[in-house]
């Protein structure tokens, strides 16, 4: 029984090893060539990104608008619970911003974006490679990484970003929304003091967060897509793994980027 | 047999997955411009020994040279150059989806050569006529049928005119008189363009009508190599039941599997 578990785990911890190589593999190849490619003077492929973009943004628009939202406006409802004893309801507005450019609005968009985007990416390159699309590519001599995983991340880097920043702004809305119709403050009041709270390095710091979980959720997905091997379960299965892996790194960096900027800032 | 050296020599090509042996010591020499069959049934390890040639799967030993470089060990570059010689039609199409039969074509040339949109479009366009199918250049994929597929996939393979072209199984899953047409094809495609073709299938009459020389392959050997009248006339017993289309399941397998079966 021991053994059994033992034996279990040790396989588990192997191919967990074998996957992460892989992922860096394929983090170390896309980087080379987003970088090196257009240095050379090689073909940036200016519509297949565009195209990327314009559908990672476009797909997670409206489902980012709606969660930043009411997310905002719970945080709001959250922190006036508390402030309210110490009779400070006004630094909801601080508070909310705060919070929200940070911390919420870079997360809540990049765990929107692995789901909705990510698991999308990864159904189609784990599809391509099981009808030998991607075998077809390395036959001919084409890049498979250069042609389909580039656009994909640069399209994922300008995406999350973006949409990280129109998350922040709607949730400080959100948070407006409950200051002025549940906390009775002022509308231009609460957005003036929002404003007032937010200190440059935290746009910057949130930011930074958005491009590093930007990345993660590219390169995962377009991973796990481009390993998938068999047929149609395997890629429902990479894609559920996509997702669920991008989820726990984006909470790892998360961490990491926090804490850097944390102690940096303590300095 | 001519005395060049042979466009493609596959030498002690091994390869087996755990314990399951696929390729056990396969040597073959595919001189420039003949018609090479490699025909096998389901399992024989045709399919991996097509995927080694082509640089997909890596053997676990031997080598292959593909006009005198050894593909596991050359440059990328350098091999990035061969494939452009290399045309492969695979077993489904392994068409682009996403893009028109057209755009299919021209991916190729696009991404490989520097010839201007106006030059590839016509080239696109012969290369549709080529294998039959004018004017389909705006259909996707999924509105063609499975042959039409399989055509646009050759008219692909053929569109920086290689040298050296694979087929894998190019008449799975066809209707008899579809299947017949892409042979023909085939036999097109060699006579007009002097390519080398090799040819990886299972099926018997296609095997025959289209091949100059075919290797029969089974449990990842070489049983039988020669012209067509050479492997008829072989008295190899394995050879025989493949030929004769004896299915490889003897009566003690079907007592055996009957009990199994009903648990007795």
């Amino acid at each position: 029984m021991f053994t059994q578990i033992l034996n279990w785990s040790g396989a588990r911890v192997l191919t967990l090893l074998a996957d992460a190589g892989r992922l860096w593999q394929v983090a170390y190849s896309a980087t080379k060539r987003a970088i090196l490619v257009p240095l050379r003077g090689g073909r940036l492929r200016v519509s297949a990104t565009t195209a990327q973009i314009v559908s990672a943004g476009n797909n997670s628009l409206s489902l980012v608008a709606l969660i930043s939202i009411l997310l905002g406006m719970i945080l709001a409802l959250q922190s006036a619970y508390q402030l309210r004893e110490l009779g400070v309801t006004n630094l909801v507005a601080n508070l909310v911003a705060v919070a929200m450019t940070r911390e919420l609005a870079p997360l809540i968009t990049a765990i929107l974006v692995a789901g909705r985007v990510g698991s999308a990416i990864t159904a189609e390159l784990g599809t391509m490679k099981i009808s030998q699309e991607i075998d077809a590519l390395t036959v001919m001599g084409i890049d498979p990484v250069t042609l389909v995983v580039v656009p994909r991340l640069i399209g994922l880097l300008v995406a999350v970003p973006a949409l990280t920043i129109f998350s922040g702004l709607l949730g400080i809305l959100g948070g407006c929304v409950v200051g002025v119709f549940v906390l009775g403050l002022g509308a231009s009041g609460y957005l003036n003091d929002s404003l007032g709270a937010l200190v440059q390095q935290d746009v910057w710091g949130g930011v930074l967060k958005a491009l590093v979980f930007g990345f993660i959720i590219g390169i995962v997905s377009c991973q796990q897509g481009l390993d998938t091997e068999g047929g149609a379960d395997e890629v429902g299965r990479s894609t559920t793994r996509a997702v669920v892996r991008s989820i726990v790194l984006i909470i790892a960096a998360d961490l990491f980027v926090t804490a850097v900027l944390y102690l940096r800032g303590q300095t | 047999m001519s005395l060049a050296a042979p466009v493609i020599a596959v030498s002690g090509l091994k390869k087996s997955y755990g314990d399951h042996v696929v390729l056990a010591g396969i040597d073959l020499e595919i001189q420039a411009g003949e018609t090479m069959i490699i025909l096998g049934a389901s399992g024989s390890g045709k399919s991996t020994l097509l995927r080694c040639l082509i640089g997909l799967e890596r053997p676990d030993e031997g080598q292959v040279r593909v006009a005198g470089t050894d593909i596991f060990r050359a440059h990328p570059r350098e091999l990035a150059r061969l494939r452009e010689s290399i045309g492969v039609a695979f077993q489904r199409g392994a068409l682009f989806t996403s893009m028109t039969v057209g755009e299919n074509i021209d991916l190729p040339l696009e991404e490989l050569t520097d010839l201007p949109k106006s030059t590839r479009q016509l080239i696109v366009r012969i290369k549709l006529a080529l294998v039959g199918l004018e004017g389909a250049a705006d259909k996707y994929p999924s509105e063609l049928s499975g042959g039409m597929q399989k055509r646009v996939a050759f008219a692909r393979a053929m569109a920086l005119d290689p040298s050296i072209l694979f087929a894998d199984e190019p008449s799975a899953g066809l209707d008899p008189v579809t299947s017949v047409g892409l042979d023909q094809l085939l036999i097109r495609l060699r006579e007009v363009f002097g390519v080398t073709l090799i040819v990886v299938t299972h099926e018997l009459e296609s095997a025959f009508a289209i091949g100059e020389r075919i290797a029969l392959i089974d449990h990842g050997r070489i049983l039988v190599i020669g012209t067509p009248e050479e492997v008829q006339a072989s008295e190899d017993s394995v050879v025989r039941r493949f030929l004769d289309r004896q299915p490889d399941v003897s009566v003690e397998h079907g007592e055996r599997y009957r009990r199994w079966m009903t648990g007795q």
